[in-house]
């Protein structure tokens, strides 16, 4: 071909992108799937793809910085003697010790205290120092039952029964021998080092019928006073929260395929489960034809950012939601000033995620002394709690346009999808059209 | 000696006087009449008290035991004495699937047979099984004893940590990573022992040692198709 012929710009697949391309070479060199922690990274229907309507000549506004508009949730008054009450419908994620260090499980709890809501353990039992940093503490019931003892049951605040999450439903869990310290592994039972594989069934009930013994038998160990949470990932939410309230649940959890994971395939986290905003509405109309909406509460997660992220969860349905990821960005985890440490490991600020190979520099996802005391757990907690500060302010900022008085007076009425797909998802009209996918209109 | 009545009161009346006792109490000897298979008694114990049911129990009786002593006179629903800490839970009959199920410490007996999952996740517990038990028992096992007079289902010790298991009978099959092992003289010390402790009359050097062959502990790609 004469040098002169114009040629097509080189084209690359849509189908074989580069991000494919790496991934075949990876497992062709290795033989093994990519294990990775954190959510789905796809591009997903998300809330995003809502708007609020806001005020108008039918609808009145609050005044903001004058008005007041009320924040709080009280979760487990169903059958708990001793529900809580937060002061914000923002709570923290199950997230272990193990996964993260001590000082950042430390700052969780630091910074969710000042903020007054609820941090989470996680596979891996309880810390002390997550107790005592933890006004409000939910203490995970997990399928490996690690560190599970009838004390640690009894200080806690709440009980969350984890079914699945949003990352992997169907799958357990997985920490890598190299994260496995003297600490971690005499917590677990287990010698130091091996790779601790956790269940993805739990050992002694199987359905719904056998959890609501289970649930029972919790409630009789704690004398009737915890609230009994049941965590699901968004695999069936109409099922799922419907089996969790006949189970006997105070509250019910789901996780969409956003919420993150210390570790597991990338395979799982991309391609199991259903995202957030699909979960919350399914979840809803369970408990509306029991007749439990706001009697059991419903908390949401899944890639929850920002104040109208929480805002839009909570006009779907929701009473409070949770978060991990974002929980752990803003304590330090993938900061750009970390750049060329990120880049030594082969990745990139705001794309790290090898949180199972403990190598973590911003001292968060990681065993090794070194790297955990770069984390100092005052300052992050603090951030933490700036943090959750901002989201609240932006949700009441929302809620106020709309003229709620509560957070939860947010209803779908309120809102609006871009997208037919969000329209369909969360049951609210396409912008500038009453239609509703699945439900008429035109 | 106290006396309790399960068709009279609910389990929660008899759960919520067993965990008020004060330390020192003197109401330290408990009978339960007519459990009816009744689910979660005398769970979440405490103290070093004496209980014992007269019939059948239904799911996790003796749950989360701590320093009690139970006896059920009778048989025993799923995960009796799971997750037990510390005290004895005695079964004069059969037990039901994940009997000790995450067990931590303590001896349960079981003079009967127990079903499937016998010991799955243990973490510390021994037991002590008169009879057989069921398949995938011993599954996930990571520490403790559980000792097995009659014969094991299959995929006895699937994926099994530390934990020792000891099999008078038939194996039916070895889980993934579950081998047999050399009875060493501290063995059978060990095995007499905890027979001796539990009442049952066996004899230590009819019995087999399994436990964990560790080629699994790392995952290596290699070993894939073993899983």
């Amino acid at each position: 071909m004469d040098a002169n012929t114009p040629r097509t710009i080189p084209r690359k697949s849509y189908t074989f992108d580069d991000q494919t391309l790496s991934e075949i070479r990876r497992a062709a060199t290795t033989g093994i799937y990519d294990i990775r922690g954190a959510g789905a990274k796809r591009k997903l229907p998300n809330f995003d793809d809502l708007l609020f309507l806001g005020a108008s000549i039918s609808r009145y506004p609050l005044e903001g910085y004058r008005e007041k508009c009320g924040t709080n949730v009280v979760l487990g008054a169903r059958h708990a003697q001793k529900p809580i009450e937060l002061k914000i419908p923002i709570t923290i994620a199950g997230m272990s010790f193990g996964s993260l260090s001590a000082q950042a499980k430390e700052a969780l709890g630091r910074g969710a205290t000042i903020a007054g809501t609820s941090t989470t353990t996680g596979d891996g039992g309880m810390t002390a120092e997550e107790r005592g940093h933890s006004q409000i503490l939910v203490y995970q019931y997990l399928p490996s039952r690690y560190g599970m003892n009838p004390d640690d049951l009894r200080k806690a605040d709440a009980i969350e029964v984890v079914v699945g999450q949003g990352a992997k439903p169907g799958g357990g869990g997985m920490l890598l021998g190299q994260k496995i310290s003297d600490r971690v592994a005499q917590m677990r039972c287990l010698p130091k080092g091996i790779d601790q594989r956790s269940a993805c069934r739990h050992p002694d009930w199987t359905g719904p019928d056998d959890l609501e013994i289970k649930i029972r038998e919790l409630r009789e160990i704690t004398d009737w006073q915890k609230p009994i949470y049941v965590k699901v990932g968004g695999a069936r939410p109409y099922y799922d929260t419907a089996l969790a309230v006949k189970s006997g649940a105070d509250v019910v959890v789901v996780d969409g395929m956003q919420g993150g994971t210390a570790a597991t395939q990338d395979v799982f986290i991309e391609h199991v489960g259903q995202p957030t905003l699909a979960c919350v509405r399914p979840a809803v109309q369970a408990l509306q034809e029991l007749g439990m909406h706001r009697k059991v509460q419903l908390i949401v997660s899944g890639g929850i950012r920002s104040g109208a992220d929480v805002a839009k969860a909570l006009a779907l349905g929701a009473d409070a939601v949770s978060i991990g990821t974002a929980a752990l960005v803003a304590l330090g985890d993938n900061d750009p000033a970390l750049e060329q440490e990120y880049q030594a490991l082969g990745t990139t600020a705001g794309a790290y995620d090898d949180w199972h190979e403990g190598r973590d520099p911003a001292g968060i996802t990681t065993q090794d002394p070194q790297l955990a005391k770069r984390l100092d757990p005052v300052l992050a907690g603090r951030r933490l709690a700036n943090y959750l500060k901002v989201m609240t302010l932006e949700t009441q900022t929302i809620a106020r346009a709309c003229g709620k008085s509560h957070v939860h007076n947010l209803e779908p009425e309120d809102l609006v999808a871009l997208t037919v797909e969000a329209a369909a998802m969360a049951q609210v009209p396409l912008a500038g059209t009453n239609w509703v996918p699945g439900k008429g209109g035109g | 000696m106290i006396e309790f009545d399960l068709q009279k009161d609910c389990v929660r009346a008899l759960n919520a006087r067993l965990h008020s006792l004060p330390k020192d109490t003197n109401e330290r000897r408990w009978i339960v009449r007519n459990p009816m298979g009744e689910h979660a008694i005398a769970c979440g114990l405490d103290l070093p008290l004496t209980v014992e049911i007269e019939g059948h129990v239904g799911f996790y009786c003796g749950g989360m035991n701590k320093h009690a002593e139970i006896q059920i006179n009778g048989h025993a629903g799923p995960g009796v004495a799971e997750n037990m800490m510390s005290g004895l839970v005695r079964v004069k009959g059969n037990a039901s699937q994940s009997a000790g199920a995450t067990g931590n410490g303590g001896l349960l007996i079981i003079h009967g047979d127990a079903s499937s999952r016998c010991g799955i996740s243990m973490k510390g517990i021994d037991i002590v099984v008169g009879g057989s038990v069921g398949h995938m028992s011993a599954f996930m096992a990571q520490r403790g004893n559980l000792v097995v007079c009659g014969d094991a289902g299959e995929a006895l010790g699937d994926s099994i940590y530390e934990a020792r298991l000891y099999i008078q009978g038939k194996v039916e099959s070895l889980g993934a990573d579950c081998t047999e092992k050399e009875m060493k003289e501290d063995h059978y010390q060990e095995l007499a022992a905890l027979l001796e402790r539990a009442q049952i009359n066996a004899i230590p050097n009819k019995f087999r040692r399994y436990g964990s062959a560790r080629k699994l502990y790392n995952f290596n790609v290699d070993h894939a198709d073993q899983y």
